[in-house]
């Protein structure tokens, strides 16, 4: 059944990941609705967070191929459940929109706030899930709303505590032979941490 | 192999550096070189450049120690490579210039990445500060080849190629191996650093030999202790992990046959008593419909190709399926295992042969072998013994296998060609058995035949080839001349790209469609390359031509002009489930 999954990828740090795994879902036609990318806790270790609509069958299989990849470390695919999740969401709006008592009850009751003000417009942001941030941009539209920007997911796996002192034991170990940095040698690490 | 003119030595005044204590201080080339040295390599394929020449020039002071080849097209360089990795079971390597030279090189890394061939393709880029702009002869090889290697990287910085090189090495070759490609742009070639070489053991983010599930393997050999009805399958994976001798051993003592996929072949001897016989499309009958008959699949380093399975929705429904196999990507993937063993294959069966018990399965082999006697009576008495009519594939196959004792190493093309000779070919020895399996390139024969020949010069080694397929690398006949690489040449000419005709026929009404060839005196072309051939037409004639092949010394081209609108028998037809295997 299609729906909406969260794929999370620790990778290295390395020119070309993104392309690497992004070329693993156009090769099957899947589209990727958001892609966030950043530095984890450990140096030199990044975590993508990619949402798309698909298969779960589909995407165990995908998730297999991106950990195929010489520079990932884990790939995973989380239902709805299993992650939580927030988005964030700015919205332009013509500062003349003030003047209309309507949008105050917006703001507190979307809990979005003001960034800045100036003459001609300002900046409210939100955060929260896809579908609340596309509502609000609804309800601001008759406002004059001059822009709309929103990101995509950042999330943190409900079960992940083990994962992450994997991760931190990753950063005891050698990056790889193209990297100078002195570190200490690795130990292996046991079949039930690898397992996550 | 022997150099023609051996060109004078310069002086090598770095060998007295390395001696000292003082660092090595070197450029990026010479670096790319001892690299290479340090790996092993001794013969690499390849074609010069703008881009790579600082990396030829350096080449020239080492010719003692590696030998290059200098092929015609650099298509050929990775067919080469790939032919001499997969008889010398080392990782072979290319050297290709920047722009033209890498985008040649394309079709032979994706037909290495899909056949699990270790490679290592050295190409030469623009410098660093012209990555980008369009320069002469730039092209992103990166992009390009991202999808079709197993690991790829461009290196910038002289200081950074023995480390790119020593990964490259240890990706290419261990676990699932792969194609991997260097790109080097032109000022890392020519700056100097203090040159220092580590092989790789170890990356943090790859583990290629995946530890041994003891419970997976106790699970596996208990449906094989129950089982009435076992199956082996053998994959590709045994010859890369030089199993053959534990599958046997297992098949012998839990008395299970054993049947082959194209590019298992060569593994098992065909002879053996517990082999059945060949997988897939246009494979044997028996091994075939009996896959649908088993009550415990055993499938060893293999992926289920389209080509085996036909329709998935009905490929082994009735069995349970143990799925031994080191790509933890390729488990689950096709066929949901029941038991999955992820490891290497010889690993994984050494363990698994202590925990099954002595049994024999006769009358489920007798099976086999009675399902054998309608191929034999419907297919192969008439391709082998024909009372009529022009030349069969079949029996100048079966004819070249019996001279050569199935022990040559036969290279094959891809086509009509290709399924005969891996149908009637008694292969005896393992890895003598080299085509292109999962990309089906055309022109992969000549040039990977000249690498096998070089990787194992001791073997005879024999490539045979269709009309069209010898047509689109034959420029390769220059290398075999310039090298002096004895390989014997058989082209199976029909003219026509016979297989595309065969299903233009079956499933296209017979409207032969751009299928029909109008070739070239193949003969008087080898002359042309100083390569000495015969061209047959005649039955009568065919023995005294292929004793006349084998037994004369250095490359030979052999034309035989067999039946031109003959059909290859059994076939699946594509995407049908394997019970419609039609055996005329």
């Amino acid at each position: 059944m299609q729906k909406e999954y969260t794929i999370t990828v620790y990778t290295e740090d390395r020119i070309g990941i993104t392309n690497r795994i992004t070329v693993i879902f156009t090769r099957r036609g899947i589209n990727i609705t958001s892609l966030t990318t950043a530095e984890t806790e450990i140096a030199g270790v990044y975590k993508f967070i990619i949402t798309v609509i698909s298969e779960k069958e589909k995407l165990v299989k995908i998730v297999g191929q991106i950990e195929r990849l010489i520079e990932i470390h884990r790939a995973f695919v989380h239902e709805e459940d299993e992650v939580v999740y927030q988005e964030l969401a700015l919205y332009k709006i013509s500062t003349k929109a003030l003047q209309n008592g309507n949008i105050e009850l917006l703001i507190r009751e979307n809990n979005a706030r003001i960034l800045t003000l100036t003459d001609e417009y300002f900046v409210l942001e939100k955060t929260g899930h896809q579908q609340e941030l596309i509502d609000l941009q609804a309800k601001l539209a008759p406002y004059g709303l001059i822009e709309y920007s929103k990101s995509g997911r950042v999330a943190v796996v409900k079960w992940s505590r083990r994962f992450h002192d994997h991760l931190k034991e990753l950063e005891t170990r050698r990056p790889d032979n193209l990297k100078q940095a002195q570190y200490k040698e690795h130990t292996e690490v046991s079949a039930e941490e690898e397992s996550i | 192999m022997q150099q023609k003119d051996v060109l004078p030595m310069k002086p090598e005044p770095t060998e007295k550096r390395a001696a000292t204590t003082v660092p090595l201080n070197i450029t990026g080339s010479e670096a790319v070189i001892r690299s290479l040295i340090a790996e092993g390599v001794e013969t690499i394929f390849g074609y010069p450049g703008g881009a790579i020449m600082p990396i030829y020039d350096a080449l020239y002071d080492f010719q003692d120690k590696v030998h290059h080849i200098l092929v015609r097209h650099e298509q050929g360089a990775t067919h080469a490579a790939q032919g001499y990795a997969r008889t010398s079971g080392k990782t072979g390597v290319v050297f290709a210039t920047s722009g033209p030279g890498a985008t040649n090189l394309v079709t032979g890394l994706a037909d290495a990445y899909m056949d699990s061939t270790p490679m290592v393709c050295i190409t030469g880029q623009v410098a660093a500060h012209l990555l980008g702009t369009d320069a002469f002869q730039e092209t992103d090889v990166i992009g390009i080849t991202m999808p079709i290697t197993k690991w790829n990287i461009q290196v910038t910085r002289p200081e950074d190629i023995p480390g790119a090189i020593a990964k490259a090495f240890y990706i290419a070759g261990s676990g699932r191996p792969g194609p991997v490609l260097v790109d080097i742009t032109r000022n890392a070639q020519v700056a100097k650093f203090d040159f220092e070489y580590k092989k790789c053991d170890y990356i943090r983010s790859y583990h290629p030999v995946p530890e041994l599930d003891t419970e997976a393997v106790k699970a596996a050999a208990a449906l094989i202790n129950s089982a009435k009805k076992p199956y082996i399958f053998c994959g590709h994976g045994v010859l890369l992990a030089g199993a053959e001798k534990e599958l046997i051993a297992l098949a012998e003592k839990a008395g299970i046959p054993i049947a082959s996929t194209l590019l298992g072949l060569s593994a098992v001897p065909v002879d053996h008593p517990k082999y059945v016989g060949y997988l897939g499309m246009h494979g044997n009958y028996a091994p075939n419909i009996m896959t649908n008959e088993c009550d415990v699949l055993i499938a060893v380093g293999m992926r289920f190709d389209d080509r085996i399975t036909g329709d998935v929705s009905q490929f082994v429904k009735q069995a349970k399926v143990i799925h031994i196999e080191i790509d933890a990507a390729e488990i689950n993937k096709i066929i949901k295992a029941d038991v999955a063993v992820h490891a290497d294959a010889k690993t994984a069966l050494a363990a698994l042969i202590e925990l099954v018990e002595p049994k024999q399965h006769d009358e489920w082999i007798k099976g086999f072998r009675e399902a054998d006697k309608k191929e034999e009576e419907k297919v192969s008495r008439k391709e082998l013994y024909p009372a009529e009519g022009g030349l069969k594939m079949a029996e100048v196959v079966r004819l070249i296998s019996e001279r050569t004792e199935g022990k040559a190493v036969l290279v094959t093309d891809v086509g009509q060609h290709q399924m005969i000779a891996s149908r009637y070919y008694r292969f005896k020895d393992p890895n003598t058995n080299i085509t292109s399996g999962g990309m089906g390139t055309m022109g992969f024969a000549l040039p990977a035949a000249m690498g096998a020949k070089v990787g194992t010069p001791e073997k005879e080694v024999v490539a045979v080839i269709g009309d069209g397929c010898f047509q689109m690398t034959l420029q390769e006949l220059g290398t075999i001349y310039q090298s002096e690489i004895g390989v014997k040449i058989v082209i199976l000419n029909n003219n026509f790209l016979g297989m595309v005709r065969q299903w233009q026929q079956l499933f296209f009404d017979k409207r032969y469609s751009s299928t029909e060839m109008i070739n070239p005196d193949f003969v008087q072309i080898a002359k042309g390359f100083y390569v000495p051939g015969r061209k047959v037409t005649d039955r009568a004639d065919i023995v005294a031509a292929v004793d006349e092949m084998i037994s004369h010394k250095g490359a030979y081209l052999l034309e035989v002009v067999v039946e031109k609108e003959d059909n290859v028998f059994p076939m699946v037809p594509s995407g049908q489930p394997i019970a419609n295997i039609r055996l005329e």
